[in-house]
């Protein structure tokens, strides 16, 4: 691994290394990393979307105000409450998912197309399609609900805090789930056949067979999966946008940033809420690594 | 092997899963295909197939256009990126150097960016490069999150690619182009599909970027399109067009799942697995 590059061709393939992959990074830093750096420095100005040019550096002005600004702490709140809520949700609903397309029967094939569909649907027409089903006159939820007589009233989906949170984890869950449980399938798959058959060999119940042999094989899996969701639904915009259509009591952080940016047209503060965004989902990414990382580890001192 | 209890119960959650995953999007075909007030009555079967909410939404706004343009921007985004990718996947995939490994972490870090934390940055340098309300800049802004994704997967596979045939290309006198574009890239050519898909349908569906960048609608994407639809009034949304513009966007989307199901499905464990 250190041996330094000797000859000749080691060389000039390091060199070719370098060539190839200089357009990605070029690109990459262009409209990645300079693009970040210009929002974190905006964060700290008191810029304004009418006139770009001329600012005044303000310090940590902006993210005062924000720490005091009830609207965004419920931003924050609707967006955590969000991901920890619709992320469990997928990941119970994803497993049990994964766990029957593992099973071998007739029309599985056709299962697994049937979840593949809601993946494949636009967020945005999705949640425009949910938008209409929800309806608070005519939507055909408040019509079935009424017909089964779980409710006698229609419900106002979109327009009360709580009912709409509801919605729009249904619509995220309904999303999000197919690719939940292809992971978790690609996971089961993998797994040693061994264990399985061993534990069939004495006869021992499936259900025990699921909490102490497929669960804890799964585990690196599930981690996986969950971070990746976590971290996609921490930044949702999409839904929110359409759902709700940005009243005060249901935004994402994101729809919060947006708003702030373009229709208040106080870029210095949408930035510092984009900026404070940028650095949770960092901060989670951290402490998901380093949980993996100790666990690894403490797996290997066995 | 398997109880009959068991296989009830199989069957009549695969049944109910169905059900779930499919009735909205039946939903809204059927919103579609009702005309007038037919569509304030929950009849879960058409009574006439109406097709004027398709032809109305090509005649009274630019939605014809608006597929074009996301035709157009998806297209430009995936041939980008994939020629990029592929060249970066070499280096980072068949060469050994020292930074390989940060530079392979740093590009996934860019995978986890939250969008809007780049918006502002991004909308200034869109405008300075002159490139707003252009379905050009809208491209180069989804780079960002479709050539991360790209780079790592292909990264794998070229990874995988058997040693000798390089080794054999060198003692030929083959120069790196070579190996890259006519040796290794022809053996790619399902990773590429798989990544281009993934890379298209991000591309298509994407909506942040699409709603501020581009002002006009003859400039807009199919989701921006869908998502400002309105109808005579403000409280009035025209659900029948919004539903039928919905059944002409995901149609095609329905088609490629249905046609590339595996590769898809590869692709999306080989980026999360193997990361």
């Amino acid at each position: 691994m250190n041996r330094k590059p000797s000859s000749q061709l080691t060389r000039s393939r390091i060199y070719y290394a370098w060539l190839f992959v200089a357009p990605t990074l070029i690109v990459l830093s262009m409209i990645a990393g300079w693009p970040l750096l210009r929002t974190i420095w905006f964060s700290l100005t008191d810029i304004s979307l009418g006139n770009m040019q001329e600012y005044d550096f303000i310090g940590i002005d902006n993210f005062i105000f924000l720490m005091r600004d009830e609207s965004w702490w419920q931003a924050v709140w609707n967006t955590v409450c969000f991901a920890l809520i619709s992320v469990s949700l997928e990941t119970i609903f994803g497993l049990g998912i994964a766990l029957i397309l593992h099973a071998h029967f007739k029309g599985r094939a056709w299962v697994r197309t049937a979840v593949l569909i809601p993946w494949a649907i636009p967020t945005i027409v999705s949640a425009q399609m949910w938008r209409w089903m929800f309806n608070d006159v005519y939507g055909v939820i408040n019509f079935m609900l009424v017909k089964i007589g779980l409710i006698s009233q229609p419900l106002a989906w979109t327009a009360d805090p709580f009912l709409s949170m509801s919605a729009l984890i249904i619509v995220d869950v309904w999303k999000t789930t197919p690719f939940m449980a292809l992971l978790l399938l690609a996971g089961l798959q993998m797994l040693p056949q061994e264990c399985f058959e061993a534990a069939k060999v004495d006869g021992i119940h499936p259900i025990r067979v699921f909490w102490r042999v497929t669960l804890p094989l799964l585990k690196p899996s599930i981690t996986v999966a969950v971070i990746f969701r976590t971290l996609d639904a921490l930044r949702v915009f999409d839904i929110f946008y359409i759902l709700t259509s940005g009243s005060e009591d249901t935004m994402s952080m994101s729809v919060f940033a947006r708003q702030q940016l373009f229709e208040f047209q106080s870029v210095g503060l949408g930035s510092a809420a984009s900026t404070l965004l940028f650095f949770i989902i960092a901060l989670v990414s951290v402490i998901f690594l380093t949980l993996g990382r100790t666990r690894a580890d403490a797996r290997e001192d066995h | 092997m398997v109880s009959k209890t068991q296989r009830f119960i199989l069957y009549f959650s695969s049944f109910f899963i169905m059900v779930i995953a499919l009735f909205p999007f039946y939903w809204a075909i059927v919103s579609s295909l009702k005309s007038g007030t037919d569509l304030f009555r929950t009849d879960f079967i058409p009574p006439t197939f109406a097709w004027n909410n398709y032809v109305e939404i090509f005649k009274e706004q630019p939605f014809g256009r608006n597929i074009l343009n996301s035709i157009c921007v998806a297209v430009g985004t995936v041939s980008t990126c994939l020629l990029l990718a592929v060249s970066a996947a070499y280096s980072l995939g068949r060469v050994r150097f020292r930074g390989r490994s940060l530079l392979l972490g740093s590009i996934l870090c860019v995978s986890m960016f939250p969008q809007v934390a780049v918006l502002s940055g991004m909308f200034e340098l869109i405008r300075s490069l002159g490139l707003y309300n252009n379905l050009f800049g809208l491209g180069l802004s989804y780079l960002i999150f479709t050539l991360p994704f790209t780079v790592w997967i292909l990264t794998t596979f070229m990874r995988q690619l058997p040693k000798e045939i390089e080794e054999a290309a060198i003692l030929d006198g083959a120069n790196t182009w070579t190996i890259c574009f006519r040796i290794f890239l022809p053996l790619l050519w399902p990773a590429l599909v798989t990544t281009g898909l993934l890379a298209f349908i991000a591309a298509w569906n994407e909506f942040l970027f699409a709603l501020t960048f581009t002002v006009e609608a003859q400039s807009r994407t199919v989701p921006v399109a869908i998502a400002l639809m309105t109808g005579a009034s403000e409280h009035e949304l025209p659900w029948g067009k919004i539903m039928a513009a919905s059944v002409v966007v995901t149609l095609p989307l329905i088609a490629l799942v249905l046609v590339f199901q595996r590769r898809i499905v590869s692709g999306l464990t080989a980026g999360a697995v193997k990361g």
